[in-house]
């Protein structure tokens, strides 16, 4: 069965198409990511899968319910972690979990159990009477989190979660992720980072409200439109310039000290290209070829389409 | 409805209230500092109306005349001037609203029976005492005449006489005219809308502000059990309200209680969920929490105030304007607590007063169960 289905879904707000026919499978048990620039149309997906927005067109389903007809069905299957946070500032840790518990009706000795589990996995046991407002960013996320699971949902919708979260938190809160596959939960989760984007089985590129990129991360790598060249040199920024005016690029940037170049063609041909170019500028650098990023896959696919200024 | 999910919102509600300390003290001192503003400084009892007296006679009979006055409790005698300078500069200085003039010849038209004319000036910038003092000047006056009457006829040596008709005024309820006996009550209908729909003004709205009722849509609460679970605390705080007013009632103002202190909190419990729910409702409506309790002031406190009989008699509006009342829950609140307060009266009388309360109350929440959708826009 899939865990969530949509079918043609689209949203306007008024003149605007944030979500523009949308079709999508995901597998029961599996971690998909939806990859964008702020403002792709991201929030609005998740809004529509957890049945906050009724769509303008076309249909989806979470777990069999559909996300207009069912919702009241909808809901007992379902945890929805909003971008903003989402909890009660002045409530305890161990508040917030009991009043989404209560909401779940989830029994008292699971309801144990499983906060404990929760809170231990998430490394919050201390911080259990501390008022929500007195946590720190990570651990408002966690706690979130925590309120999600605490009624074992069999679909966890989590928009943005690991936004501004710091790296020590993004690794807790993965591994909370990660051990919920093994309870077969289907997690649909967006997110800005790239690195995040290579933890999950799927992922989908969206870009101004349309899917453009599906499938595993290394599938989505074959997808390169062109061949990627990284040279590494001194001055970068100076000869990445030079090299804007000399070549016909499909799409340019740097990473960090390297120049990652990519242009259509043959990859040896153009290799050799780009070696003579350096040369006749009379820069030393090392140029080869290397296998995509997500990161290098995304801005090829994106600059195309919005001409330069893209930043995934 | 499912009862565990409406305590998980009772619960949380009353944490958000007891750990801001500053809005529970605001919801018990406001009602309290309002009953006590507006108690002691609203009356429209007019008596001591400061009087000047210009007695050109100075006679006998004339101080007599006056005497009459000063010994009504309706008039304070603020001095005797004698010139209309005088009379015009004690008006201006609000030492006098009523100014008597007894003329020269007053005695001398007396004696020989002819009319004796008095002059009575008033201050007519504030035209309701005015009337009003006039009145008893006019009653005073008339007091005076027919004791005269009476003392010539048996001066003649006629048989006794009697006056054909007379008026015996006996006031029931409220035997001393107090005006704070039916203001209180009144005032307490008044306040507790006011005060019920601007405590549940912010609840909704805050939700959202808070993009906490973004994840609330997403979790399988229905509206009914949202706003019953917000509503439930809420109640609690209306009726603590309800008892401090009635004990101000009692111990500061001494207004008289002379039905049934059970019939009236039974009656707060009837009038308050509506109440409360106009304040969800226009926190449903409005997403924020500045507007809704804006709102929430003024859709109450002018209603309350101008179109619920508590200021201005209904009868005396126009017809449009009466049907409008209609819609004014207070309106209904004030004549059953005047009714118990005043009257003593017991259920059976306040029945259909009860019955609208009630209808108003379901049909809000209705309404608000209608309005409150579980979708973002």
């Amino acid at each position: 069965m899939d865990a969530i289905k949509a079918i043609g879904l689209t949203q306007k707000f008024g003149d605007n198409t944030a979500v523009k026919n949308l079709t999508i499978n995901i597998k029961e048990g599996e971690v998909f990511g939806l990859v964008g620039p702020d403002g792709a149309g991201k929030t609005t997906v998740m809004r529509l899968l957890a049945g906050l927005i009724a769509p303008t067109a076309g249909d989806a389903w979470v777990y069999g319910c559909h996300t207009v007809e069912d919702s009241g069905q909808l809901s007992n299957h379902i945890s929805y972690m909003p971008q903003r946070f989402g909890l009660y500032m002045d409530l305890t840790v161990q508040e917030n979990i009991d009043f989404y518990a209560d909401l779940y009706n989830v029994p008292r000795q699971i309801r144990k159990e499983k906060t404990a589990e929760l809170l231990a996995f998430s490394n919050m046991i201390p911080f259990r009477d501390r008022l929500a407002r007195n946590l720190s960013g990570g651990m408002k996320q966690k706690l979130a989190l925590a309120c999600a699971l605490i009624h074992t949902p069999k679909v966890l919708l989590l928009d943005e979660p690991t936004n501004g979260v710091d790296p020590l938190s993004r690794r807790d809160f993965w591994r909370i992720l990660y051990k919920l596959l093994e309870e077969k939960v289907t997690i649909f989760v967006s997110t800005a980072y790239l690195d995040e984007a290579e933890r999950c089985g799927r992922i989908g590129l969206l870009h101004r409200g349309e899917l453009i990129l599906f499938g595993t991360p290394d599938e989505v790598k074959t997808h390169m439109s062109g061949v990627l060249i990284e040279i590494r040199c001194a001055e970068p920024r100076q000869i990445l310039a030079d090299l804007r005016t000399k070549l016909t690029l499909v799409s340019a940037g740097l990473f960090g000290a390297k120049i990652h170049l990519v242009l259509s063609g043959e990859p040896n041909q153009i290799l050799e290209m780009v070696k003579n170019t350096l040369k006749e500028m009379g820069v030393q650098a090392e140029a080869e070829i290397v296998g995509p990023s997500l990161e290098d896959v995304f801005i090829s696919m994106i600059r195309p389409i919005e001409g330069s200024d893209a930043s995934v | 409805m499912n009862m565990y999910r409406v305590i998980a919102i009772i619960r949380k509600e009353f944490i958000h209230i007891l750990r801001d300390p500053r809005s529970l003290g605001m919801a018990i001192a406001m009602p309290i500092l309002l009953i006590f503003l507006f108690g002691s400084s609203l009356s429209l009892d007019v008596d001591h109306v400061p009087l000047v007296v210009w007695d050109q006679n100075g006679t006998h009979e004339s101080r007599e005349f006056i005497g009459r006055f000063t010994a009504s409790r309706y008039f304070d005698l603020n001095g005797h001037v004698t010139s209309y300078a005088e009379i015009e500069e004690a008006i201006d200085k609000r030492e006098a609203i009523l100014a008597l003039v007894i003329p020269r010849e007053f005695s001398r038209k007396l004696e020989s029976g002819r009319k004796a004319d008095v002059q009575l000036i008033a201050d007519g910038s504030d035209a309701n005492t005015a009337t009003i003092a006039i009145g008893y000047a006019q009653m005073v006056a008339d007091g005076y005449t027919s004791s005269l009457l009476l003392k010539a006829a048996d001066q003649q040596g006629a048989k006794r006489v009697k006056i054909p008709v007379e008026v015996q005024p006996r006031v029931w309820f409220n035997q001393n005219m107090l005006a704070k006996n039916y203001i209180i009550p009144g005032l307490i209908a008044v306040i507790m809308m006011v005060i019920s729909a601007l405590l549940t003004s912010l609840t909704i709205a805050r939700e959202w502000e808070n993009g906490t009722m973004e994840q609330l849509i997403t979790t399988p609460l229905t509206p009914s059990e949202l706003i019953v679970g917000k509503l439930t605390p809420y109640f609690a705080i209306g009726m603590l309200d309800v008892v401090l007013a009635v004990l101000m009632g009692q111990y500061l103002f001494e207004v008289p209680l002379r039905g049934n202190t059970a019939l009236v909190f039974g009656m707060a419990a009837l009038f308050l969920p509506g109440a409360l729910t106009m304040g969800m409702l226009i926190s449903i409506m409005t997403r924020s929490q500045l507007l809704a309790s804006q709102l929430a002031m003024v859709l109450t406190f002018l209603p309350s105030f101008l179109l619920s009989g508590f200021m201005y008699s209904i009868a005396n509006m126009p017809i449009v304007i009466q049907g409008l009342t209609y819609l004014v829950p207070s309106r209904f609140f004030i004549v059953i607590l005047k009714n118990i307060y005043l009257k003593g009266a017991g259920f059976a009388i306040i029945l259909t007063e009860a019955g609208i309360l009630l209808l108003f109350a379901v049909v809000l929440i209705v309404v608000a169960n209608i309005k409150l959708k579980k979708r973002l826009v």
